[in-house]
């Protein structure tokens, strides 16, 4: 075995999953049994923290949210911080470390206290699954979906013990709203992510990039429906703007994080981009492809390409923030259960019949793209179908008022005046 | 164990500190849920005893008073207020100063539209974005409004007789570039609101009024004509020679917020219009009467109104020859459009009642004065 960690190619830098095992495999000939798997964890965090989710949920995350949503909202965002205001989100830290941590007299301080720990470790923890190149995945057990979808829903039980334990009725709706959210939205999430599943056949992530890389196609086209029941579901359960009622500022004040201020409440503020990052490189894993890129992946270093995916969906999220309005929490049940969760049975049965003549087929390259173009198709009837089924027409809307010359009494509608 | 889980309502203070409340106001709401059974209105947070206050004073002493009662739409203020002492004491204004009172009166509508829909759209939770861009454009009026009257936005601009200074010559394409400017911005916000399906859902049959309930409870202005009542105090009762100009009164359809949401849009293109005319045919002149600074109308009572942003804004008084009035009152709009507030509220939902309330379009100021 050759001492030398990085091989002769230069992009080969991603190879840090062979980094971290030569460096276990060593220590393992000479530490006791155990001490290897203590070891490997600390690797992990720091590797995963260091190397993405710090920098990247730091700078891009928080600065270019903020900047691009001002751009949006015609305003400049942070620039006064650093170059560019590149340094406000390290400002902003140091502002909430400094401030006061109120807990209000008659909360449960131990629950308030361990509310935004417990938040913050497994956004931390997501990140373990998630190949970010070639063997560059910390983790790469094989039902590495299931893990991912998991310890992905656990925030909510952080986010229900903040908004519980404040003792204020504003936090306790926004708790109570998360909940019910949370289980209306977790069944559509992962109905749609059986799609993915059933087409590749694998539960790994990894293993999904590999399909991806083998057939050269994302999963994207083959399962557009199926990205799209992903992304408002997971702005759901992530409380991203266009859904996001269980902190609904303008209704219930903050939410769950009414009482919360200093480094708890920032907690809760930066781990929420950790948690968008992390379910937008989940969604560039599956659907789009992960670290390859139709062959680019040989010129360019895998991980590049993921972070730019990654960054890819993150837009999306910021977009959606910064133009939809809120929808009203019955609203949104309603569209969970009546529209998203029957698209998300139709698209998994489409998928399955698929699979079904590709191993009759045996597997033949080409027929992936017939599928491809027939889902799209078949995407677009199913939801306009659904809808009409439901009884939904998009009314023809009188965006302007009616006019009249002369004042006077009612008018009743139809009337001409 | 019956299998029953016992639930009651609670009561939860919306307001006085409260992002949606447009100041300091409070509904005291009981909910059931995420139900609203019962609201209660607490208002007063903001009483500065304007009208005792004014008694003490000289009617021209008083103009800045009226700029601090509806701080969004000081010019309408002031002028209603100098309405009513010209009426009192028979005074007549030059054409020139109706001329710019007019157009000052509408441009401010437009900045308090630009207010009123994007606090609105900031209410059903679209972060941030419609309420900046209105804000963009509002400011553009501010600044005209400051070079004009020296104030963004305490003008204290009307005089009794006219206007307290003439027209700058930087005034006039200032104000064209708002002609040019606002119909892109107004296309843009039906854009991404009117046609919005979010947006519609959470506005559409939210707080509706009933034309029956909306006479009945004297509301005036956007709720009043998103009830489909065809009502406008420019049109009815014309003041500053209103009767000139070619406009049209926007209403709704059913009376609910999203008609407000809609006649506000199209008054602002209504206003356009009036300033565009009003500017072309300015008149030349004197811009103001002159008015003895102690001013003792003679005995007697006046009451002048006009359509304010909000709706139809009175102002009553009272001479008994001396140099102050006798008697001062507003009859403010937000004041009385919130008095529908509880009929539009109970049975909706929290987030319902935050949507109710922005339509509403209030200004603390001028409803506790």
């Amino acid at each position: 075995m050759t001492p030398f960690l990085v091989s002769d190619k230069w992009y080969d830098i991603r190879d840090l999953g062979n980094l971290s095992r030569e460096i276990l495999e060593a220590a393992d000939r000479i530490l006791p049994f155990g001490v290897v798997y203590v070891l490997a964890a600390l690797i992990g965090f720091v590797a995963s923290f260091l190397l993405f989710v710090l920098p990247s949920q730091l700078i891009v995350g928080v600065y270019g949210e903020r900047r691009i949503i001002g751009r949006m909202q015609s305003r400049l965002g942070p620039n006064r911080v650093g170059p560019f205001g590149l340094l406000q989100p390290i400002a902003d830290a140091i502002k909430l470390i400094q401030k006061e941590a109120l807990t209000p007299t008659r909360a449960d301080r131990a629950v308030m206290y361990i509310a935004p720990i417990i938040f913050v470790m497994p956004a931390v923890l997501l990140w373990a699954v998630i190949p970010f190149g070639e063997n560059m995945v910390i983790a790469d057990i094989p039902v590495s979906l299931m893990y991912f979808l998991a310890v992905s829903s656990l925030p909510v039980i952080a986010t229900f013990m903040a908004g519980w334990s404040a003792n204020n009725k504003y936090s306790l709706f926004g708790a109570m709203r998360i909940v019910s959210m949370a289980i209306s939205y977790e069944s559509p999430l992962v109905l749609a992510l059986l799609g993915a599943v059933v087409m590749t056949g694998t539960i790994s992530l990894s293993g999904m990039v590999a399909w991806a890389d083998e057939f050269n196609i994302w999963m994207v086209f083959v399962q557009p429906l199926a990205l799209v029941i992903y992304f408002i579901c997971v702005s759901a359960e992530l409380n991203r703007t266009p859904v996001d009622i269980a902190e609904a500022e303008s209704e219930i004040v903050a939410g769950y994080l009414t009482e919360y201020s200093g480094m708890k409440w920032g907690l809760f503020y930066g781990m929420d981009i950790g948690y968008a990052l992390a379910a937008s490189g989940f969604a560039a894993t599956v659907f789009l492809g992960g670290w390859t890129f139709f062959g680019l992946e040989q010129w360019v270093p895998g991980w590049l390409i993921f972070i730019a995916k990654t960054h890819l969906f993150y837009f999306l999220f910021i977009w959606t923030r910064g133009t939809l309005p809120r929808l009203r929490a019955d609203q949104l049940m309603a569209f969970a259960w009546k529209f998203l969760l029957p698209l998300g049975v139709f698209n998994l049965l489409i998928v399955s019949t698929e699979r079904m003549l590709w191993s009759e087929q045996d597997y033949a390259k080409g027929l992936i793209y017939v599928f491809a173009l027939v889902n799209i198709i078949l995407s677009v009837a199913l939801v306009y179908a659904w809808a009409r089924f439901n009884g939904y027409r998009p009314e023809r809307t009188p965006t302007r008022p009616r006019l009249v010359k002369q004042a006077g009494g009612y008018i009743p509608v139809g009337e001409r005046s | 164990m019956t299998g029953i889980i016992k639930s009651e309502p609670f009561v939860i203070n919306i307001g006085p500190q409260h992002p949606s409340t447009h100041g300091v106001f409070r509904i005291k709401a009981t909910v059931d849920g995420e139900k609203v059974i019962d609201a209660e209105m607490v208002m007063g947070y903001l009483h500065r005893s304007m009208e005792k206050l004014a008694e003490e004073r000289t009617y021209t002493q008083n103009i800045p008073f009226t700029d601090r009662t509806d701080y969004l739409s000081s010019m309408s203020n002031n002028l209603g207020y100098c309405l009513a002492v010209e009426k009192l004491a028979g005074i007549e204004v030059p054409p020139r100063g109706n001329a710019i009172r007019v157009i000052m009166a509408e441009l401010q509508r437009l900045a308090s539209h630009c207010m009123a829909i994007g606090a609105f759209a900031n209410d059903t939770g679209a972060w941030q974005t419609p309420v900046m861009w209105a804000f963009r454009e509002r400011e553009k009026i501010l600044d005209i409004f400051e070079v004009t009257s020296g104030a963004r936005l305490t003008c204290n601009y009307m005089r009794i007789g006219g206007v307290a200074f003439d027209l700058r010559p930087e005034f006039e394409p200032m104000v064209r570039r708002i002609l040019r400017d606002f119909p892109p911005f107004l296309d843009e916000m039906e854009g991404l609101l009117s046609g919005n399906e979010i947006f519609i859902a959470r506005t559409r049959g939210v707080g509706v009024l009933t034309p029956e309930m909306a006479t009945n409870a004297s509301l005036s202005g956007p709720m009043l004509r998103g009830s489909g009542i065809a009502w406008d105090i420019r049109k009815a009762d014309p003041y500053c020679g209103y009767e000139q100009y070619d406009f049209d009164i926007p209403i709704g359809y059913n009376g609910d917020s999203y008609d407000r949401f809609i006649v506000r849009l199209e008054e602002m293109r209504q206003s356009l219009k009036i300033i565009q005319q009003a500017l072309d045919g300015l008149p030349g002149g004197p811009f103001r009467t002159e008015v003895p600074l102690a001013l003792r109308p003679p005995k007697g009572e006046a009451y002048a109104r006009i359509e304010s942003p909000r709706g139809e804004l009175g102002y009553y008084l009272v001479s008994d020859e001396g140099p102050s009035p006798y008697r001062f009152h507003i009859r403010p709009p937000s004041f009385i459009n919130l008095s529908a507030l509880k009929e539009m509220t109970v049975g909706g939902t929290v987030a319902d009642a935050i949507v109710v309330l922005g339509s509403i379009d209030i200004v603390v100021g001028e409803i506790d004065r």
